[in-house]
């Protein structure tokens, strides 16, 4: 894809990226615990992703890319939340994190039933 | 006699893994040849090999149209909470109000616990911390509840990721257990209203 068309689209895509990124960062800064950081960290960043590898694909249309910008998203969406779980886990066993930010929470009473 | 059996079935389960190494072999080349087709596979081979794990229980059905459906759904999701929690993070006046869900589920399979708790994991705004596998319970940390009706329809969001994956590729138990539990709500939705 070349000219105004081509562009356009990469502008749209560039930008929704990066300010997936920059909103990721400011998140990071201002959410106040472990948990709620981690959403910002591991979440917008992944559409930010997208976006940007969309618009790799998009002007350098061959096989190759395409077939590499799909390995790269599916890794990531596979793998991202992966660790977002083990960094959430052991942020919520060691008490890392505001309970009084809670509307609720399920969790516990099953925690303190398994608790030897 | 019985056990070349069992263990041709077995193979037979996993070819569509095997073929998925092979595939991402290919990817990651990004061309596709004969030749690459056969060093996925003998890649594939040996790391089945050397990094032994218990097998995938796979449910031996998959409706196409329903993955393309469920596929497009969290696309659809990721985008949607992904500039939700882009907003969030810019919004002048945020005050945190998150919760920690337990959220059953209708159905008892692996496969489509590990699914949904994945799906539900790359859609921002929530975080797996937790899986009760003997009850087939996910534990998740959502971001921006503010009360119990926010969490409700979260729970509900989470429950209908988990319908399209057992339409998708679930079991026909699974597939039935989950028509079960419609039912069962609905009858139980008339009783009260």
């Amino acid at each position: 894809m070349s000219g105004l068309a081509g562009d356009i689209v990469t502008a749209v895509l560039v930008l929704a990226g990066s300010l997936m990124c920059l909103a990721a960062g400011v998140g990071l800064l201002r959410f106040p615990d472990v948990l709620s950081r981690l959403h910002a960290a591991t979440k917008p960043q992944i559409f930010g992703l997208m976006a940007i590898t969309a618009d790799v694909a998009v002007n350098n249309f061959t096989l190759g890319t395409l077939t590499l910008v799909v390995a790269i998203v599916v890794f990531q969406a596979l793998t991202a939340p992966m660790a977002a779980h083990l960094v959430a886990r052991s942020a919520y066993d060691t008490q890392h994190l505001r309970a009084d930010l809670l509307v609720t929470d399920e969790l516990a009473p099953f925690r303190r039933q398994n608790r030897v | 006699m019985t056990s070349r059996r069992a263990r041709l079935a077995s193979l037979i389960n996993q070819l569509p893994l095997f073929l998925g190494l092979a595939l991402l072999w290919m990817l990651l080349w990004g061309n596709f040849s004969w030749l690459n087709l056969v060093t996925g596979a003998v890649f594939a081979a040996v790391v089945s090999v050397v990094f032994y794990l218990p097998a995938v229980q796979l449910s031996g059905r998959v409706n196409p149209v329903r993955l393309v459906l469920y596929l497009s759904w969290l696309l659809f999701d990721i985008i949607r909470a992904s500039i939700q929690v882009a907003f969030l993070a810019l919004a002048p006046h945020y005050r945190a109000s998150n919760a920690v869900l337990a959220i059953h589920m209708r159905t008892r399979s692996d496969l489509v616990l590990t699914w949904t708790a994945v799906s539900t994991s790359i859609v921002p705004g929530s975080i797996v911390i937790d899986t009760d596998r003997e009850n087939s319970t996910l534990y998740l940390h959502v971001l921006n509840m503010k009360d119990r009706e926010a969490t409700e329809r979260f729970r509900q969001s989470v429950l209908a990721t988990e319908r399209r994956i057992v339409l998708a590729l679930g079991s026909r138990e699974d597939v039935k257990a989950l028509a079960g539990a419609r039912r069962e709500s609905k009858r139980q939705a008339g009783e009260n209203g």
